[in-house]
């Protein structure tokens, strides 16, 4: 399973990828050969205001729809609206194009407090 | 999580070894997916599809009077089978709500097979056992039998391959007794997906040989395992309802738009005169497929249903089509609002998206 080593992750299987302030949010490799065959994307408004840990997207399989959580505090600052059209997108590049949206993060240092790739690694072992 | 209380069936390994996602359902540990849902949906389409459904109970029901008595515990005719053929029926409760809909075979003069629901077969056991005449005897052989559907528009080919060409398939809901590799196995042209296809019987001893023979034969004509996701959304496409979700004891066939698999001519039968009311007078809701009119979320089991403004039922199963690539659902509605045509609105978390009634089935083979 991919795990890149350049990226933070969430219990939750978000991965974080730190922009400057910002923070790129998509679901790992595992999560998705978990989902499997994603139908529909339920995308966040842009200027939501995300709390950590907080419900913010929705990912939808045939078999059932899964809750996708903000990994830490921030604004909504951009959404992937190729996912509208094809949301298979994530299972085919999770961490590249399929990505789902982009925080204004309140306080960037707040990745800190995130899974590295060698933990994530270990809690999907 | 302990899976000690879960059954698995004689094609546990093999789904393992094929590495299947397994999950709970009902008792049991099934697979729900080998590769890909959607693959496995259009491996069936287009092609061939295999199921484990060795968690299918099976009661075999014998005696000179079985045929008599079967007659009264369903409401389907037991009469008009004839040896080596089958029928779709239901067995009801007093109220004529429905416990268990099931495939009753006569596979000898005095021999019945029933094929029950994995989640029900404990319950109609005890049911039928509990009304069983005096000289019928009855058996569970669930546990020493398992089971395959085979579905698609290979099936013919396939069983051709393994059984040579002077072979013939029994005819729609027709079973036959034969030899595979040595393997005693029953073939019932039947199945859940609206495709041409067979469900298989056979020894729980023979259920990976017999597999794994499928599987390799198979490979030509681009068979696939499939899981209980594919053999949802495929019977779902055909409107084939689900026992739990689509069909309950609080509802009865009538209200299921299912009444062609119950014979009201008969005198007797357990929820008979609850039928014969819900046909002269029409009942309060019905059964109907609904497709979504937009691109949106798929619709899924407990979704509201609304009408101008009002809740008027919810779904009772939901989930994408694979054929159509659209969401696609039934739900009990009001009978005077349930007709294909009308314009209702599915509520997905807290917003309400288009939908509109269909008749069935919501999928046809182009």
């Amino acid at each position: 399973m991919n795990v890149p080593d350049d990226l933070f992750y969430t219990e939750s299987h978000e991965w974080v990828r730190r922009e400057g302030d910002n923070a790129r949010v998509g679901i790992t490799d595992h999560a998705q050969a978990e989902l499997t065959d994603v139908v529909y994307v339920e995308l966040p408004k842009v200027g939501a205001q995300a709390e950590a840990r907080g419900q913010i997207a929705v990912v939808e399989s045939v078999k059932a729809a899964s809750d996708i959580y903000a990994p830490v505090k921030g604004t909504v600052l951009e959404v992937n609206k190729a996912l509208e059209g094809n949301p298979a997108l994530i299972n085919t590049d999770p961490f590249g194009e399929g990505w789902i949206f982009v925080l204004k993060m309140a306080s960037p240092d707040d990745v800190k407090q995130l899974k590295g790739a060698a933990a994530y690694r270990a809690a999907i072992a | 999580m302990s899976d000690a209380a879960q059954k698995k069936t004689p094609l546990y390994e093999e789904h393992v070894r094929l590495g299947a996602k397994m999950i709970p359902f009902g008792d049991w540990i099934m697979p729900v997916q080998y590769s890909s849902i959607m693959e496995e949906h259009q491996a069936v389409r287009n092609n061939v599809g295999m199921f484990d459904i060795s968690h299918m109970g099976q009661v075999v029901a014998t005696g000179a009077a079985a045929a008599e008595w079967l007659n009264e515990m369903l409401t389907n005719n037991v009469e008009k089978l004839e040896v080596g053929t089958g029928q779709y029926t239901f067995l009801l409760n007093e109220s004529g709500g429905i416990i268990d809909d099931l495939i009753v075979y006569r596979t000898a003069p005095e021999e019945f097979l029933l094929v029950v629901n994995a989640s029900r077969a404990g319950e109609d056991f005890a049911w039928l056992e509990r009304h069983r005449a005096e000289n019928v005897s009855l058996s569970n052989r669930s546990a020493g039998f398992g089971g395959v559907a085979i579905q698609g528009p290979r099936v013919v080919e396939l069983f051709h391959a393994l059984l040579g060409d002077e072979i013939e398939l029994p005819a729609r809901n027709h079973i036959v007794d034969c030899k595979l590799n040595g393997m005693d196995i029953s073939i019932a042209r039947t199945g859940y997906t609206g495709e041409d296809g067979v469900e298989v019987f056979f020894f729980a001893k023979d259920a990976a040989k017999f597999w794994n023979t499928v599987l390799k034969t198979g490979e030509q004509f681009g068979i696939k395992p499939c899981g209980l996701g594919s053999r949802d959304t495929l019977r779902l496409e055909m409107c084939y309802p689900l026992n739990g979700s689509d069909l309950s004891p609080e509802h009865n066939p009538i209200e299921a738009g299912l009444g062609f698999f119950v014979d009201l001519k008969k005198p007797k039968f357990i929820g008979r005169e609850v039928l014969v009311q819900a046909k002269e007078n029409g009942t309060a809701h019905r059964l109907v497929p609904f497709r979504m009119k937009s691109k949106g979320p798929p619709p899924r089991p407990h979704y509201g249903v609304w009408l101008a403004s009002e809740q008027i039922g919810e779904a009772t199963s939901g989930t994408l089509s694979p054929s159509l690539n659209q969401g696609i659902g039934m739900a009990y509605l009001p009978t005077p609002q349930a007709r294909a045509g009308t314009e209702i609105e599915i509520e997905i978390r807290g917003q309400k998206f288009p939908a509109v009634i269909e008749k069935k089935p919501l999928y046809k083979k182009p």
